[in-house]
């Protein structure tokens, strides 16, 4: 959950504060710590919106703009969603995230038995380019961008999405999409993976590719230290996994003879806020400024929007309890705070019911509201990095980017980020970490507000949303009738060009973009690519 | 003097939910309080869960769900692990629970619900007291 250790004397006093990512904190800071972490104001910080960007992408920081903010939004049928999304738009919400049911995420059809009692439980349900259109009904693709949490088959959301804008009479060179589409991070600690590592991450590197060539305004991949985080990580070792899985998708794309310089720019990240205000703020300014150095001395790139750290800094939902639920709206509120004061992009906040099930819209609506109370009230657009020169703040950040260096070259001894994925080592190291704390908590070693200290009192019950057993049966009605009306025979030509094509380990994504507009359900697609690829067997951890 | 027979614990991640930090957690807690636990793993069908825990000897299987289908789960393994004659291997879930479910997980013959946060201490102490 993410809270630092505090050790005190008897009479409360703290005696010792101990960061997760393992840094001690002193009770005072002055320009000594500074002198003796070897802090240079010109190269470790430069000038906002130049080279390392620690203080900020852009010169101006939010006075030019203020971030995009974009809720994880969908449930039920493509017509719950549609609505939804259209609320969130209404209420000033600038960007759309989109969520997935399980079904869906791991490829299935909502008529596939193995996709029953999850149709539209923990997002929308998708079986073809039909959900699409009504998913995406009204929605101004050139003026809003989409994230699609999607990642195991990314490659087919993307297609649609493509697919949906020019059914809808937007070139595809004006959409902007941003499919999650970060596979070695769901074996870390998402879990919804399907294919086995290798061609899952070829699958990665044709989006790339093809968003290169294709979708100018579209970006590929958003490597997510966030779920890493999550599932029990470390800050540092967040911000470490991100990078060695970036690097991990670099070298996919590179080995096709294609020089980094012209997809780099196109990484986004997502990346966790919870825990400790101030070691988060140091996160994102060490991993701002890493994620540039790195991109400029390991691949040479040299534009300087290539060497942006872009990305979603979202409240994670770890850090919330289902104790005390409104206690949440609060937690989120800091969260956000960290976010902005770290300098996010693109933000999003957890809804406070979201330890129970996904938000109700007047849940959904406090956290977008808390995110324009920041930009519009607090004072967050006044200045760039206001924090920037703070003793503590700048000893910190550099404290953090060592342990980041450290954690990566862990990563690296246990042979790289795709050798410790597949024997099990780094999925072990987070999972330890998460019992770890867990321990911590039940011993009271770390506090929780409502948790393990200041329980008493009301515990109220929270308005939750209903899942509606009925939008099952309507998606697959309405699927039934899709293989009804469509060219099964085009469908069926189209889907063994996609096998061959995948075969003979060519892009596939022109062909998915062909099965999708033939109405070619998710099921089939993902099917064709379980064929060829099989699927993936977790190690064994224990 | 002898030993008495350590508890053999399968934990599962039925289905597709793919959020196991749960899981693994309260597997390294059993077998830190000396039970021998089995993973199974994600996206297991009922299938492969009560084979797992056939082939294991287990004595207890427990679920972690998080997607809010645990009332449909639990009823469609407890029915599976009847008709297949292994109703000796009792069953416990745990995960995203609300309160008003526990009680029906209870009514179906769930011998354990225990939702996100419940001390270890509990969860060993109720695992222990089934045995």
């Amino acid at each position: 959950m993410g809270v630092a250790r505090y050790i005190k004397n008897e009479k409360d006093a703290i005696q010792e504060v101990i960061y997760q990512s393992g840094i001690k904190i002193k009770p005072v800071y002055n320009k000594n710590d500074l002198d003796a972490i070897g802090f240079d104001a010109a190269t470790d910080l430069g000038e906002p919106g130049a080279f390392p960007f620690t203080r900020s992408l852009h010169p101006q920081g939010y006075r030019s703009r203020a971030w995009t903010t974009r809720q994880y939004t969908g449930f039920g049928t493509p017509t719950e969603t549609n609505e939804r999304f259209k609320y969130m738009i209404s209420h000033g919400q600038s960007g759309l995230n989109v969520a997935f049911d399980l079904p869906t995420q791991m490829g299935l059809d909502s008529d596939d038995p193995r996709a029953e009692g999850e149709i539209g439980r923990v997002g929308m349900a998708v079986d073809s380019l039909r959900d699409f259109e009504i998913a995406f009904q009204d929605i101004p693709f050139d003026r809003i961008g989409t994230g699609l949490t999607i990642n195991a088959n990314a490659t087919v959301m993307l297609a649609m999405y493509q697919a949906v804008a020019e059914k809808f009479g937007y070139a595809k060179e004006k959409i902007s999409a941003t499919p999650q589409n970060d596979i070695l991070k769901e074996m870390i600690g998402r879990g919804a993976w399907i294919f086995p590592v290798e061609p899952a991450v070829r699958l990665v590197g044709d989006t790339i590719e093809y968003a290169m060539q294709e979708l100018p305004r579209c970006n590929p991949v958003s490597i997510c230290g966030y779920h890493i985080r999550e599932s029990g990580a470390t800050p540092a070792q967040e911000i470490a996994c991100a990078f060695e899985i970036a690097k991990t998708y670099i070298e996919n794309v590179a080995d096709r003879g294609i020089d980094p310089e012209d997809f780099v720019g196109r990484f986004s990240f997502n990346l966790n806020v919870f825990g400790n205000l101030w070691e988060q703020v140091a996160k994102f300014r060490a991993a701002r400024k890493l994620w540039a150095k790195m991109l400029r001395s390991e691949y040479g790139i040299k534009a300087k929007k290539n060497l942006f750290l872009r990305g979603l800094f979202g409240g994670g939902g770890s850090g919330l309890t289902k104790e005390q639920p409104e206690n949440n709206i609060i937690r989120s509120a800091y969260y956000a705070l960290a976010a902005a004061l770290g300098g996010a992009q693109t933000t999003a906040l957890c809804s406070f019911d979201e330890a129970y099930t996904i938000p109700t819209p007047r849940a959904a609506l406090l956290s977008l509201r808390t995110l324009e109370i920041l930009m519009e009230e607090v004072g967050l657009r006044d200045t760039v990095d206001p924090l920037a020169g703070s003793y503590f703040i700048e000893t910190l950040t550099k404290e953090m980017e060592a342990k980041i260096l450290e954690e990566m070259q862990r990563i690296q001894a246990m042979g790289g980020m795709t050798q410790a994925v597949a024997s099990g080592a780094i999925q072990l190291e987070v999972a330890r970490q998460a019992y770890e704390f867990e321990k911590a908590l039940q011993n009271k070693e770390a506090v929780k507000v409502g948790v393990n200290k200041y329980t008493e009192g009301d515990h109220p019950e929270v308005e939750l949303h209903a899942y509606n057993e009925s939008w099952a049966e309507t998606q697959i009605d309405s699927l039934k009738q899709l293989r009804r009306e469509r060219d099964s025979r085009e469908v069926i030509g189209l889907l063994n060009k996609l096998k061959q094509t995948a075969r003979d380990k060519i892009n596939v994504m022109p062909v998915l973009v062909e099965c999708c507009r033939a109405y070619a359900t998710v099921g089939e697609m993902t099917g064709v690519f379980r064929e060829v690829y099989g699927e993936w067997q977790e190690p064994n951890l224990f | 003097m002898t030993t008495p027979k350590k508890i053999r614990i399968l934990i599962a991640k039925p289905d597709l939910d793919g959020h196991d930090r749960g899981a693994k957690v309260i597997a390294l807690a059993l077998r830190d309080a000396g039970m021998e636990v089995i993973y199974s793993g994600l996206h297991q069908s009922l299938d492969q869960i009560v084979n797992t825990a056939t082939q294991e000897s287990v004595d207890l299987i427990g679920l972690s769900i998080m997607t809010g289908a645990h009332l449909q789960i639990c009823r469609r393994l407890l029915g599976r692990l009847k008709s297949d004659a292994l109703d000796h291997v009792r069953v416990v879930v745990g995960g995203v629970i609300p309160k008003d479910d526990i009680q029906p997980l209870i009514d179906m013959g769930t011998a354990g619900v225990f939702p996100g946060g419940t001390p270890f201490e509990e969860i060993i102490d109720a695992i222990s007291a089934l045995f």
